[in-house]
């Protein structure tokens, strides 16, 4: 299995994996052990933010590798997203037990507030980690494997499916803002004390938090390779660059779709369950379909079908965000943003990374041999083509 | 010069009210004596005198009555004389209306207890069915309805004598018949009318009545009365479809145009532009800004606000559009995904643009005269403005139907869809008639936003609430085929209205967009797709 994940790296991607283990191990380290104060320690309100940027940028890979390698732009993903972190939040909520402010040993504080007899059955099982964890990936895989099998099966592709997953978000917004529907409505979960008996306000517990998003990232880049490099992924660019072609080759298209979407939304929901504790919320508005289609921009900020580009992406525009929404340029930041889209889709289509191979591949053909020039094309990342 | 009018007109029913208190109660009669007893201010006197006033049908006794329920009736003791002051400030000599200046300052308000006060509700209830506006007759004909007391009944009858005003003549009958129907001592027949009355009035009152109607009753009133039920009952199921319907049609003609510029773009064209809604908002202000303007400079012409801001609307979303196209769209034609981010980030910034300039509330756009107040058919109240709408929006489909079909502009963008390159090499100036199309689009999607801001609320994210909606008409509709956007929104607008009852109006929602989701498994090209080579192109 180790072998499977690793054999696919190249150096960028190696080099990748080695910042990225650093700053989980460095981050908290600094957090922890340094006293506060000193220029080098890392409050701990940093490390909860950029454990969100991590979350962020483990949800763009997951839109990279369906919109990047296979050409399925998903307006959707927060969907999964928010559909992780509420299983994740449902396992906080019930972790509260009786130190909610009515003190139900059973109900959560919402449903004691909006007169709930007992618990609904769908909140069973949230009580213990290992279930809550479960759902975490089969909640949003189940959702996506039963809407790509619709969506795939009857051929709705490129801009439709866009239209559709977006309207599947907004769908399931409307549904989680109703109280009735057992989430909290408006106001979401919210109040979290306890994760797996540690505290989660407390700074070694955002530390280790931190550390196992930074994990994550680095387990969902190694399956984003393993998936792109294999023979799975050949055909993926294949469907990506010529759909109906591939399909007259003999390749079941809606097979290697489903699996690279339901895969992606898994991904999606790990990234929603570890954003949770670390931000100490989960409410409808992040199935809002305009967190999707910002996390969509992510992934053409960094590059698609680059992988590191998108978490890159991620990791830059939200910093730019935190920047902007924080300071006195805030009314600007919806500009700032917009013209993001704008621009990067008209002068920068290939992205930060795609931009910058573009320039340092042919200045690194001519100082090394035809080799490496074979092997650096080997490595699978191609062009992606701009009619799908 | 108008506003003039109607002020006069409102101060006509005050002005007849004078001078029938000026010619009528000249001789002294049981009206003067009784306006005297307020005088002595005792408890006694002061129902007797308000039980004379409340059967005599004098036009004062109102204004009398009401003066005495608020304590505006003043009794001089010494002079004997009784005088209102009016919630206006002026004063009149309660025995004959006529102007006083000034009360005397031994003056002092009529005084009343509780039991008094009822008295004198019930004598204000009873004057306002005798009252000489009809609608304020109607009005009081239907809270005895409601109430059907008994002792209401002899002036019932007694102003069902005198009504000449058809509508009041109803209201009565049906008041009548309501009292009567509750009347332990009326006759079987008596009742059998009073419940066909009822029966014909068929409304939601009406049935409450009816099921209220308890205790001995001989059988064939019960009977009757069942039946009248039963009736009425089918006639408001009938009826509350036919509203869901009307409710659905309006809703479908709300959609359909704010769709129908994204039918164009979209559907004839290929873009898809996110930013449609913002077209819409953008409408929408352009309306704010006109009324603005009028408001401040020309009121008198308020009323023609908005057939300014149609042209406006058009004029300035179609201008921003062709922009848009000329400076964005036209360099990722061929690339929808890029278009749809490039337009979602333009939504983005026109957004916050109108935020900055007009700020993050929602601001007053106001109905003329002409599309302000409702009529009723039947048991369903329809709104004039909704009506326009509707109008409107099937004139606008009309017109663009027409010009695709009739003009030398429709004619090259029908080309410029059907085959570019060989539209190009006919000569047709591809790249003009595209930005032409996106201008066009545009332009009625800011048309929209000046019917849309008489009946939504005109913010910066007026636009993204019809977004989804309007691409889920297109694409439920079929892409590039106007007939199926109108099928598709009015469609979606009675599906959505019929379900709401059932499921409420978010679980209806949320039905649609599933039932669009499964719809668009089956056809995944929409109701009305397009065939051949087109498709794939």
């Amino acid at each position: 299995m180790p072998h499977v994940l690793t054999r696919s790296l190249d150096r960028s991607a190696t080099v990748f994996l080695l910042v990225v283990a650093a700053v989980g191990v460095l981050i908290p380290l600094s957090n922890l052990l340094l006293p506060a104060g000193s220029i080098f320690q890392v409050p701990t309100y940093l490390v909860a933010l950029f454990g969100k940027y991590v979350c962020y940028a483990i949800l763009a890979l997951s839109i990279d590798l369906i919109w990047g390698y296979c050409g399925i732009l998903s307006l959707g993903h927060g969907a999964f997203f928010a559909l992780g972190g509420y299983a994740m939040g449902m396992y906080l909520m019930r972790q509260i037990g009786s130190r909610g402010v009515y003190g139900n040993p059973i109900l959560p504080d919402f449903m004691v507030f909006l007169n709930y007899p007992k618990l609904p059955w769908y909140w069973h099982g949230f009580d213990m980690f290992w279930f809550a964890a479960l759902m975490v990936l089969l909640v949003p895989g189940l959702l996506a494997f039963g809407f790509g099998w619709l969506a795939f099966r009857s051929r709705v592709t490129g801009v439709y499916l866009s239209i559709i997953t977006q309207a599947m978000t907004y769908a399931l917004l409307l549904a989680f803002f109703r109280n009735d529907f057992g989430f909290g409505g408006n106001n979401g979960l919210t109040d979290f004390k306890d994760i797996l008996g540690f505290n989660v306000q407390a700074d070694g517990t955002r530390a280790a938090l931190f550390l196992l998003s930074c994990l994550a990232l680095i387990m969902a880049f190694l399956i984003c390779r393993a998936v792109v490099t294999s023979k799975l992924g050949k055909v993926l660019i294949a469907i990506r660059d010529a759909e109906s072609r591939t399909r007259f080759l003999g390749y079941r298209v809606e097979s290697y779709k489903l699996f690279v979407f339901t895969l992606s939304a898994c991904m999606a929901g790990v990234a929603g369950a570890l954003y949770v504790p670390q931000v100490g919320i989960i409410n409808p508005g992040e199935f809002a379909p305009g967190n999707s289609i910002e996390a969509v921009i992510w992934v053409a900020v960094g590059g698609r079908g680059t992988l590191i580009g998108a978490a890159l992406g991620a990791v830059v525009v939200n910093y730019a965000k935190t920047v902007f929404t924080s300071g006195p340029l805030a009314p600007y930041w919806l500009f700032m943003l917009g013209a993001l889209f704008i621009l990067v889709t008209l002068l920068l289509p290939k992205g930060i990374i795609g931009t910058f191979n573009a320039w340092w591949e042919p200045w690194k053909a001519q100082r090394i041999s035809a080799n490496a020039e074979s092997a650096a094309r080997e490595d699978g990342v191609s062009e992606p083509n701009p009619a799908e | 010069m108008l506003a003039n009018v109607a002020r006069n007109f409102r101060a006509l029913p005050f002005a007849i009210l004078l001078i029938f208190a000026t010619v009528l109660p000249a001789m002294a009669g049981p009206f003067e004596d009784a306006v005297g007893k307020f005088a002595n201010d005792e408890y006694s006197d002061t129902e007797e005198a308000v039980g004379v006033l409340a059967i005599g049908g004098n036009p004062l006794a109102y204004t009398i009555i009401s003066a005495l329920q608020d304590g505006r009736l003043m009794a001089d003791p010494d002079s004997k004389k009784v005088y209102v002051s009016q919630p206006d400030g002026k004063n009149i000599d309660a025995a004959t209306g006529a102007a006083v200046d000034t009360i005397p300052d031994s003056a002092a308000a009529v005084r009343l207890n509780n039991r008094l006060r009822r008295t004198v509700e019930a004598a204000l209830g009873g004057l306002t069915l005798l009252s000489p506006d009809p609608a304020k007759r109607i009005q009081a004909a239907q809270s005895v309805f409601k109430t059907h007391d008994e002792t209401m009944l002899p002036v019932v009858d007694g102003a069902l004598a005198k009504e000449t005003n058809k509508g009041a003549k109803l209201a009565f009958t049906e008041a009548r018949a309501a009292i009567l129907l509750f009347k332990p001592d009326a006759t079987d027949v008596e009742k059998l009318e009073a419940i066909a009355t009822i029966k014909t009035r068929g409304d939601q009152e009406a049935l409450a009545l009816l099921t209220g109607l308890t205790g001995d009753q001989s059988p064939a009133i019960v009977g009757a009365a069942a039946n009248a039920t039963a009736s009425i009952q089918r006639s408001l199921a009938l009826w509350s479809t036919v509203q869901n319907a009307w409710y659905g049609l309006s809703l479908g003609s709300v959609l359909l145009l704010a769709a129908i510029g994204l039918a164009i773009t979209f559907g004839v064209m290929g873009v898809i532009n996110m930013a449609h809604g913002e077209m819409v908002m953008i409408g929408a202000y352009v309306t704010f800004v006109v009324q603005e303007t009028i408001r401040t400079r020309y009121p008198q012409l308020f009323d023609y606000s908005l057939l300014m801001a149609v042209p406006l609307a058009f004029i300035v979303a179609g201008a921003i559009g062709i922009l848009i196209e000329r400076s964005i769209i036209r360099f990722l034609y061929g690339r929808p995904l890029e278009t749809l981010l490039a337009t979602w980030g333009l939504s983005l910034v026109l957004q916050q643009a109108v935020r900055t300039m007009f700020g993050p509330t929602n601001r007053e756009v106001g109905n003329p005269s002409w599309m302000s107040g409702a009529f009723e058919i039947g048991q369903i109240t329809i709104t004039y403005n909704r009506l326009w709408i509707l109008c409107f929006t099937l004139a606008v489909f009309a017109i663009l139907l027409a010009m695709l079909r009739y003009t030398a502009l429709g004619l090259e963008m029908r080309a410029v869809t059907q085959n570019r390159r060989m539209a190009a090499s006919m000569g047709i100036a591809t790249s003009r008639v595209d930005a032409l199309t996106f201008g066009l689009g545009s332009g009625i999607a800011g048309i929209a936003g000046v019917a849309l801001s008489q009946i939504d609320n005109v913010s910066p994210n007026l636009g993204q609430s019809y977004i989804i909606d309007s691409f889920m008409v297109v694409v439920f509709g079929g892409v590039g085929n106007l007939w199926g956007t109108l099928v598709g929104a009015f469609t979606l607008g009675i599906a959505n209205k019929f379900l709401e009852p059932v499921a409420g109006a978010v679980l209806g929602k949320i039905a649609i967009l599933v039932l669009i989701i499964l719809f668009i498994q089956k056809r995944p090209r929409g109701l009305f797709a397009l065939k051949g080579r087109a498709v794939e192109a």
